[in-house]
């Protein structure tokens, strides 16, 4: 059956393709994680910028030096060692070294967010309220959304806790310890360029 | 390395009313609930038009429309219909019906999630019709929300109003995210053996690319969102310069408001393409299917679609021309907002030359999906002029722009949700809609909505500002304009009227509509060879489909009948493709 | 700029005309018929690179003088004259830079009803700028402007239909834009950035004249030093003034009422001089000792009656000095009781009226005085009145009773005794 056509056109192929070559090798889980930290990127990035603008305009005081702040940093750098040790041992199925290290990293990210708390403390006792700067509204937004969303992590990092410590056993444990994984890495990852940014202006 | 090809894990399948119809995972039952809370806000936003209408016609003549009414009436009416009635139909209730059945999958692959969207946009909704009890009334800022304006008095709904609205902004974006995040994901990793990214059909296209442009643009509103809730809450000064308000000096200073300008329309513009993407897609689709003809230039079809998602990212501040923003950026924005302009245009010839030559049915969807072209091809042409900044500068907030965006964004995707209703509502329903009404409904919404928005260019050449509850006393508007007011006032309460039509047709047929069979339009993509029509749960039996071809052998050559199903095998016997792309001779 | 609208025209009209009409030819053709079959035809690389080109090429025809005439549109000409236009809610005002043909600089701290621009007073620039508010701007016919756009709120926009340019006037920025006017006449002039309720009414006209009637027309303008010395003292104004300023970001206004009302702190009409007894039973007379010990050291000496939660103010002498002299204007009324139409016309100016409601018949947040006194009015609540003295006293205690149509309900209530609603009311039957 001859189709006509000019010589150069383009036909859709006929009969069976092997489509997986054109679908990621990950899990949907871990993909739909991914979309979601693009969106959470393209929101830090857009923040970022606004900061960048914000900061050329005229009335922008610097923040002090705030030791704590370090503190706090080196405190969530640690949490997410916790987690990739949870993650190390969740594939290799050591079930009370999962929950230790689940614990230890969840535990230490409350400690972060208490840490952050007591950073708007000590800068509104210092004077440094939210609405009289540019630049302390921003350091309170920024770190009002990242502490927002570590809050969410928590949620999910409760969810797989106690899963594993009630019934001392979880159905997807390698899956789900890997995801809270890659979301605390980023999550610092994320923290990593904002506080560069905040100490640097 | 490849992975290997799983067949999808089966979903449990509920069996109370309340976990089937209402705390439904089924991305059927979702997209029935987001099109039904989308239809109803949107009722209530066409009511407001036409009390804006009227006023502007017989202005005093209703007597609680005064000002600030008028202007509340405005927002609302923008806001919803634009957020709350066009995004969510058509990636809440088109793509959730649609993704799963077109690319062969059981569902949505989070389906917990996507339910979880739906009841943050309920809730969304529910906090926006609030705002309408609060001491002080609904915002009437505009639905852009400029700053200093939405925060401050003189505004309507400077008090709890504007809060409101930000509030449920805020929630409609995580509904947007859940959702988005569902859409890409299952187009992506839960496609059909032989449902490869080229074979999909341009339905899922439009919304696919709409969905990706959401998750990366909706941030910037919500940004945008929480700054100005901060400025107005906690008294910073993201956007508020020194400002003397009312005679008072307020403790605002040294923000901007362009800043503002820029980070709501980073989101906007993309916005308004997350609307017409799934609409040029679904067109794309009524017409093939209804002419009985593959749609023209597939490829290129598939690669406007991306180029103008791409695109739609570094257009934004053609809405700012006149904004007081740096005026050489100008030349940037024009550029790339009349760049633009082709790979549309290449649309609208495509959709053109697929019914040259082909074998057309004048059924209601093609009525609906002609009539968009025509309209989106008179909407996208005064986007010309209005992309041209010498050109913007008298007719920028005249309503030569109100006549704009009502064609491409109120008049020609509306089209396509009635279009794309009448289409699919046989698959919904496994009944057709009443074909008479459905024309009668059809011939007075497109006569109407021409008549209603050709005048309007007019009015805005010659210089009628928009957002004005009156226009008593200006000397360079005519008298005759007023008749013309009068004139495109009547025509949209008789449009307005036809829709009652559409709906009583949806509420009757639902129950005594003419028996539908699976494929009545004899339609090749797979949503329509499931094994029942309406779906039952996991949408395809006991085995999911295979797909042999792309969407549109229509009329192909030396077949008995004039469509083959995606589904269908060849029937060489022999499954290897034949007529790849780099082979032209077979 | 003429030019690219009409090739824009024609381009994009020939476009719509050609898809529709070919549509239509379409539909009619190629209706369906049962024996016939539709053409397979998935591409057809030519034709749509033919098309792709086409395009572009309308485009790039379209675009090209386009940006040739911005590009003219942003370079002001040399010989431009500048001027100012000064957007409020809701109404226009505008500046001539004066002889020494240089505008004088501005800042919102400065801005009173008596120093409506924001002119900074020491500024010798400012002196000799001339000063036009009503709303109204003649302009010479010939000579191409420059206008440099600020706003006191809100975001407006300057726009002439007949000029076919616009821009908008942004808080916290100066935005500009020039043209030349070709015509003689008058052109209206509207707002075309919404800026609430009066967005509407924002309206004013440009009269493009003559030289000579031009310049006769801006010879009779007042200048920033004449509308100055009009009134009192400029130091002791601008002292006041900056304690009002002052009073109102420190919010002290939100516990000390200026009219006379109860608050939770006492008020300061009459009180400077005043005899108050304190909380221990002592009594003392409110003087600037007084007063700037109850800003430092507030609890040390609490009113009695009044409890104790006023947060100390740490402000400097200067600071404590302008506060002083604001208050001690809202004292002056008791005083010099002399004519009744002065003392009312102190009050609209103290309790801040001149804000909201024009003396000069321009739109404003408030109905305008001009010519109000036994004018009939329509009420929100659909009813008419006369404004009489009944209504005027009526509308300063219990103002959202008594909303005029078309005006917002967002005047406070200010609890006047009879005396000073007399001497408002007399005031108020003089302006005409």
């Amino acid at each position: 059956m001859q189709i006509k056509r000019n010589k150069s056109s383009w036909l859709p192929a006929e009969g069976l393709i092997d489509s997986s070559q054109n679908r990621f090798s990950v899990s949907n889980e871990k993909f739909g994680l991914r979309l979601f930290l693009t969106v959470v990127s393209s929101l830090f990035l857009l923040l970022i910028i606004s900061y960048k603008i914000r900061m050329g305009l005229a009335d922008w005081h610097s923040l002090p030096q705030l030791t704590l702040l370090w503190i706090n940093t080196a405190i969530l750098g640690i949490s997410c060692i916790g987690f990739q040790r949870a993650k190390l041992a969740a594939s290799q199925n050591q079930l009370d070294k999962v929950k230790f290290n689940l614990l230890f990293g969840g535990l230490l990210t409350c400690v972060f967010l208490i840490g952050q708390v007591m950073v708007w403390k000590q800068l509104s006792t210092m004077g440094f309220y939210l609405e009289n700067n540019p630049a302390n509204s921003f350091f309170y937004l920024i770190t009002g959304l990242h502490g927002l969303h570590l809050i969410g992590g928590l949620i999910a990092w409760s969810n797989t806790s106690i899963q594993l410590f009630c019934n001392n056993h979880h159905s997807n444990l390698s899956s789900s310890v890997e995801l809270l994984t890659i979301y605390w890495h980023f999550l610092l990852a994320v923290w990593l360029i904002l506080f560069t940014i905040i100490v640097m202006t | 390395m490849a992975a290997p090809y799983q067949e999808a894990i089966p979903l449990h399948e509920p069996k109370s009313f309340w976990t089937k119809y209402v705390w439904s995972q089924n991305h059927k039952v979702i997209a029935i609930q987001y099109t039904l809370t989308a239809v109803a806000v949107g009722l209530v936003a066409l009511v407001m038009s036409w009390l804006m209408r009227i006023q502007i016609a017989f202005p005093g003549s209703v007597a609680f429309i005064d000002p600030s009414t008028y202007y509340q009436l405005v927002t609302m009416h923008g806001m919803i219909m634009v957020i709350y009635l066009l995004t969510a139909i058509f990636l809440g209730g088109f793509g959730n019906f649609l993704i799963p059945l077109m690319v062969g999958a059981r569902d949505m692959v989070f389906p917990f999630v996507n339910m979880l969207s739906y009841w943050a946009y309920l809730l969304s909704v529910l906090v926006l019709m609030a705002s309408f009890f609060v001491p002080g009334g609904p915002t009437g800022a505009g639905w852009t929300l400029y700053p200093p304006q939405a925060i401050l008095p003189g505004t309507p709904g400077s008090g709890g109003g504007i809060v409101l609205m930000l509030v449920s902004l805020i929630l409609f974006i995580v509904a947007a995210t859940m959702g988005g995040l569902n859409y890409v994901t299952t187009v992506i990793q839960a496609r059909t053996l032989g449902m490869s990214m080229m074979r999909l059909p341009l339905s899922v296209w439009g919304i696919f690319m709409a969905t990706i442009l959401a998750l990366l643009a909706f941030p910037a509103l919500f940004v945008g969102s929480v700054m100005m809730l901060f400025d107005r809450l906690l008294g910073s000064s993201f956007f508020m310069p020194a400002v003397v308000s009312m005679g008072k000096m307020l403790d605002y200073e040294g923000g901007s408001p362009v800043l503002f300008q820029h980070i709501f329309w980073f989101f906007g513009h993309p916005e308004v393409y997350i609307v017409a993407l799934p609409a040029f897609g679904i067109v794309s689709d009524i017409i093939s299917t209804h002419a009985r003809k593959n749609i023209f230039g597939y490829r290129i079809m598939v690669w406007a679609i991306v180029c103008i998602g791409v695109l739609s990212f570094i257009v934004w501040a053609h809405h700012m021309y006149v904004s007081g923003m740096n005026p050489y950026f100008g030349f940037f924005f024009a550029i790339t907002t009349l760049i633009i302009a082709v790979p549309t245009a290449i649309k609208v010839y495509n959709w053109v030359l697929t019914l040259w030559q082909g074998n057309i049915h004048m059924t209601v969807p093609m009525l609906f999906a002609v009539a968009f072209v025509s309209t989106f091809t008179i909407g996208g042409i005064t986007g010309l002029f209005l992309g041209n900044v010498v050109i913007d500068l008298p007719l920028s907030d005249t309503y030569f722009v109100v006549a704009h965006f009502h064609m491409v964004m109120g008049v020609s995707p509306i089209l396509v949700v009635f279009g794309g209703i009448y289409h699919w509502f046989p698959k919904i329903t496994g009944r057709m809609l009443d074909d008479r009404l459905g024309h009668l409904h059809f011939w007075l919404t497109f006569l109407g909505t021409y008549a209603i928005y050709f005048p309007m260019h007019y009015l805005g050449f010659i210089g009628m500002p928009r957002r004005y509850y009156a226009y008593e006393g200006y000397d360079f508007i005519p008298e005759s304009a007023q008749d013309l007011n009068v004139f495109i006032t009547v025509s949209a309460l008789l449009v307005g009227v036809a829709q009652f039509i559409f709906l009583y047709n949806l509420a009757h047929s639902v129950f005594k509509g003419k028996s539908a069979g699976s494929n009545p339009w004899n339609a090749t993509t797979l949503e329509w060879q499931t094994p029942e029509t309406p779906p039952r749960h996991g949408n395809w039996g006991n085995k999911l489909p295979v797909v042999y071809r792309w969407a549109y052998d229509y009329s192909v050559p030396g077949e008995e009948k004039d469509f083959i199903p995606q589904n269908q095998p060849p029937r060489r016997g022999n499954l290897e493709p034949t007529g790849t792309p780099a082979t032209h001779n077979t | 700029m003429d030019d690219t609208l009409m090739i824009t025209f024609a381009v994009t009209g020939f476009v719509f005309v050609a898809v529709n009409l070919f549509m239509a030819y379409a539909l009619v053709r190629y209706r369906y018929r049962p024996e016939r079959r539709a053409r397979y035809e998935p591409e057809n690389r030519k034709l749509e690179l033919w098309l792709t080109g086409l395009t572009t090429v309308g485009i790039v025809i379209m675009l090209a003088p386009g940006l040739i005439v911005l590009a003219d549109f942003i370079h002001v000409p040399q010989n431009a004259s500048v001027i100012e236009a000064v957007g409020k809610q809701w109404q226009w005002s505008f500046r001539f830079p004066g002889k020494d043909g240089v505008l004088g600089n501005t800042k919102p701290q400065f801005i009173s009803f008596q120093n409506p621009f924001g002119l900074n007073p020491d500024d010798p620039n400012a002196q000799d700028d001339v000063l036009i508010t009503g709303s109204e701007l003649h302009l010479p016919v010939n000579q191409p402007v420059q206008i440099l756009l600020r706003s006191y709120d809100v975001l407006h926009d300057f726009y002439v239909p007949h000029f076919r340019v616009k821009m908008d006037a942004v808080p916290g920025i100066v935005s500009t834009l020039w043209f030349t006017p070709t015509r003689a006449g008058r052109f209206d002039l509207a707002c075309a950035e919404y800026c609430g309720i009066g967005h509407h009414t924002m309206r004013g006209a440009v009269y493009v004249d003559d030289q000579v009637t031009f310049q006769n027309w801006l010879g009779n303008q007042s200048t920033f030093s004449q509308t100055n010395n009009a009134t009192t003292s400029r130091q002791e104004d601008n002292l006041i003034q900056q304690g009002r300023l002052l009073a109102e970001k420190q919010g002290c206004l939100g516990c000390h009422s200026i009219d006379g009302s109860p608050s939770a702190g006492p008020t300061w009409k009459g009180l400077l001089n005043r005899t108050e007894t304190l909380s221990d039973g002592s009594t003392v007379v409110v003087d600037e000792n007084y007063i700037k010990d109850s800003i430092l050291n507030p609890n040390a000496s609490v009113i009695k009656g009044y409890s104790p939660i006023m947060p100390a103010y740490d402000l400097s002498d200067q600071e404590l000095d302008a506060l002083i002299a604001f208050t001690a204007s809202l004292s002056l009324t008791d005083n010099s009781a002399t004519n009744l139409v002065s003392v009312g016309k102190q009050l609209a100016e103290q309790q801040g009226c001149l804000s909201c409601h024009s003396l000069d018949g321009s739109s404003s947040a408030g109905p305008s005085w001009k010519n109000l006194f036994g004018k009939t009015e329509n009420l929100a609540d659909n009813t008419t009145v006369v404004v009489d003295d009944h209504y005027l006293k009526e509308a300063i205690l219990n103002p959202s009773a008594t909303i005029v149509a078309g005006f917002s309900p967002i005047m406070p209530s200010y609890q006047f005794n009879d005396q000073e609603l007399e001497a408002l009311i007399a005031y108020t039957k003089t302006i005409h």
